[in-house]
């Protein structure tokens, strides 16, 4: 008896071992990737689609290429429902595994790990999303989000919006409505804004949707049939966008005139509306479709082999490709740092610098199987995380969405100088912050 | 001053200058009343039943919407997919008095409570693992719901009823007197009340717990079927209609969680009450008004009658 513990304990030991022993192999063989997702809760229908497009880029890299400079990725997704303390918590208990950078995937979530990465040394890139302020790199240098702020993508509706007008002096005396989720993401953009009301002589009118009443709208929206605004900006998520959509339709406002940042874009947003929906615009700054090598590879390696969690019928929509695009920036900042460090599984503070010196142009889009799929990203460096990339306005056509616009520049020369002086501001509300002193590496 | 005036006068001046808008804000708090006086039916008749506060009542909603449309977008035709919805809520409610409800027959309001949330979470899992968190379109035009919009110009300005709104209204309708009048009338109705004051005296006289157990969670079912399909056909059928229900919160508070009448009446009031806020008063504090000033309404008619419009009064001696 006392024979048969001992083989029994010997063998769960030496199990146990194995195990520690080949965790151990895999962290050192393998480049950590962590995607905070959210597949479930009230704003999933967003987060599914994306969440597909991130995984299946990267482990199309595995299967294709056997990951990024012969190293495999180590794809874990942490589930936050889009909710803060769970991302936060995400952040916990992924910090101690080596991470080469986190998506946070959420604005609240991202504002709550700021100021953790710089100590935990990981990176943030919160593409597209988060803190403007954030793409100062001299103030945050733990922090990335290209391809452009809210704030650009504010600017850039507003040089859509005058170039319909005539000119955005034109708007002197007209009414701009901006509907949004009330949150954090929702309210980012309205300090711009109101600066934009100052300087063009408009009048905007503010429409607050709690998350809880996203599936309503119906008093906002009688509050924009009141205030007959000239134009609609929306910056919405989840239930919320699909939600406007169809309340903007039935209520008779022109959807040509009605524009939704690129969160507010997705084929489920529009699919809601259908028909009625058809005119509706949103900015987009990825390429639309499966006609791109690499979607097809994702298609063959991935999807087909049925190591996708993606519906057939939803591959390659709007929101996927963007999870896509985000994966992208991923594995080329890993690159990068696989070239700056000269070592082949990179640290967060090697992706930082990979990040740091992202440079993709249009040739090296091509070259990732992505031609014409999106912008240059070639302004990333140690004083700007962001790049200020443009973006294009897409149109819903009652069944799909279609590219109507060249791309859009952001008002660089505005924004820039706001969000150096948001940046400012955020460092001296938060004493003690710290003071850069990570060196600067040279653009890819 | 201003400010005064801003509260006081200026809202009822905007309701006399363009009454249209008026009319419309009404019929919007209307529709939404009827339809939240619907989920807190669902409430009302479990907590009779058992004294308990189902709070899986939101998570059944977007169940039944996401069976029904989940059945059809296999290839079932529609009709015969809201047959099977149905049916789906009957097994449901059978296997909630059998697993759940049937082994905590005595215990603690509070265990049965709990028991309730692990019947949401169970559902949320069990639906996301069937169904995917994609968001669906709810299925409309199949289930022959009228859709378009009726516009009339009245009142020196347009007044527009979406079909499907009245639709909502007129069903919602139906059903809770139907309901009301189920649960008021038949002998059933009866058994629940017995059941409501005591489980054990009615089971001394001979009333089945387990069958009144099933009717009412198949009942609390069936609500949620048509809440979900309206709700789903106003916006999209997806995990986000969950807190649809949390509507229903201030509902009961102000209609009392007993009584039916008082979660009509009570759904009509926050319907309508919260709809002339957020498009009336709203603006003066940067609007979003709806999602709390529901509880403010409640709370104000609770400090003439703590025990709702409809609730039955406690009196306890010392």
């Amino acid at each position: 008896m006392k024979a048969r513990d001992i083989l029994v304990g010997m063998t769960c030991a030496s199990l146990l071992g194995a195990a520690v022993l080949a965790s151990k192999a895999q962290a050192q063989d393998s480049i950590y990737v962590p995607l905070l997702t959210y597949r479930t809760g009230p704003y999933s229908g967003s987060g599914t689609p994306i969440a597909n497009g991130m995984h299946d880029y990267l482990a199309m890299l595995n299967e294709r290429d056997g990951g990024i400079g012969g190293v495999k990725l180590n794809i874990e997704e942490c589930e936050t429902g889009y909710d803060t303390k769970k991302g936060v918590e995400c952040w916990e208990s992924i910090k101690g595994k080596n991470p080469a950078v986190v998506n946070p995937y959420s604005t609240g979530i991202t504002l709550q790990i700021i100021p953790k990465a710089a100590v935990d040394k990981i990176p943030i890139l919160s593409m597209a999303y988060g803190l403007s302020a954030s793409a100062v790199g001299d103030k945050f240098p733990w922090v990335f989000n290209p391809p452009a702020t809210y704030w650009d993508g504010l600017s850039m509706v507003m040089r859509y919006i005058g170039g319909k007008e005539g000119g955005l002096d034109k708007l002197k005396g007209k009414t701009v409505g901006f509907i949004f989720l009330e949150s954090p993401y929702g309210r980012e953009p309205l300090p711009l804004l109101q600066q934009f009301s100052k300087d063009y002589g408009f009048t905007v009118k503010e429409y607050s949707v709690a998350g809880k009443e996203m599936q309503d709208q119906s008093a906002q929206w009688l509050a924009v049939r009141r205030d007959r605004p000239d134009w609609m900006i929306m910056w919405g998520w989840g239930a919320m966008n699909p939600t406007a959509v169809k309340r903007a339709a039935e209520n008779g406002y022109p959807m040509d005139h009605f524009i939704g940042v690129w969160w507010s874009g997705s084929d489920d947003d529009g699919r809601g509306g259908g028909q009625t929906a058809k005119g509706y615009l949103s900015l987009n700054f990825n390429g639309l479709g499966s006609n791109y090598p690499a979607i097809q590879d994702i298609k063959k390696y991935v999807v087909d082999k049925g190591k996708s969690q993606v519906e057939k019928d939803k591959f390659a929509e709007n929101f996927y490709n963007r999870g896509v695009y985000n994966s992208v920036l991923v594995a080329e900042a890993i690159r990068n740092a696989q070239k700056l460090s000269g070592k082949k599984v990179v640290t967060g503070e090697d992706v930082r610098r990979g990040l740091e010196t992202l440079n993709i142009s249009e040739a090296h889009w091509k070259e990732l199987g992505f031609p014409n799929f999106a912008a240059p990203i070639s302004g990333v460096n140690c004083t700007d995380h962001n790049g200020h990339a443009p973006a294009y306005m897409q149109q819903w056509d009652g069944a799909k969405w279609v590219k109507i616009s060249d791309w859009i520049q952001p008002m660089k020369e505005k924004v820039r100088p706001m969000l150096d002086e948001a940046a400012k501001e955020y460092v001296e509300k938060n004493t003690g912050w710290p003071k850069r002193t990570e060196a600067c590496d040279k653009s890819s | 001053m201003g400010l005064l005036y801003q509260i006081f006068i200026d809202p009822f001046v905007q309701m006399g200058t363009a009454p249209d808008l008026f009319v419309q804000t009404l019929w919007e708090g209307l529709v939404g009343g009827m339809l939240y006086a619907l989920i807190a039916l669902g409430f009302v008749l479990i907590f009779k039943a058992s004294g308990v506060f189902n709070f899986a009542q939101g998570i059944m909603v977007v169940f039944a919407a996401l069976t029904l449309v989940g059945l059809y977008n296999v290839g079932v035709p529609a009709f015969l997919a809201l047959g099977l919805s149905i049916a789906v809520m009957f097994v449901l409610a059978f296997t909630v008095e059998r697993v759940v409800l049937r082994p905590l027959v005595n215990q603690p309001d509070i265990i049965l409570f709990m028991a309730t949330f692990g019947i949401t979470y169970f559902l949320i899992g069990f639906g996301e693992f069937v169904f995917g968190g994609d968001p669906k379109v709810m299925i409309t035009d199949q289930l022959y719901l009228p859709k378009g919009t009726i516009t009339y110009k009245a009142l020196g300005g347009v007044v527009s009823l979406q079909k499907l709104d009245i639709a909502a209204a007129i069903i919602a309708s139906i059903m809770v007197a139907g309901l009301a009048v189920f649960f008021s009338k038949t002998r059933i109705g009866r058994a629940l009340r017995a059941v409501a004051d005591s489980h054990s005296a009615a089971l001394s006289v001979g009333i089945s717990l387990e069958q009144i157990w099933v009717i009412v969670w198949f009942a609390a079912g069936l609500v949620a079927l048509v809440t979900g399909i309206f709700w789903g056909a106003r916006s999209d059928v997806s995990f986000a209609l969950d807190v649809i229900a949390l509507k229903a919160l201030p509902v009961l508070i102000l209609g009392g969680f007993t009584s039916i009448p008082g979660a009509i009446v009570g759904g009509l009031i926050i319907g309508i009450g919260e709809k002339l806020g957020e498009f009336y008063w709203g603006p003066l504090i940067g609007g979003g008004t709806d999602a709390w000033f529901a509880y403010v309404i409640a709370l104000v008619f609770l400090l003439f009658r703590p025990q709702g419009l409809f609730g039955e009064r406690i009196i306890e001696r010392v």
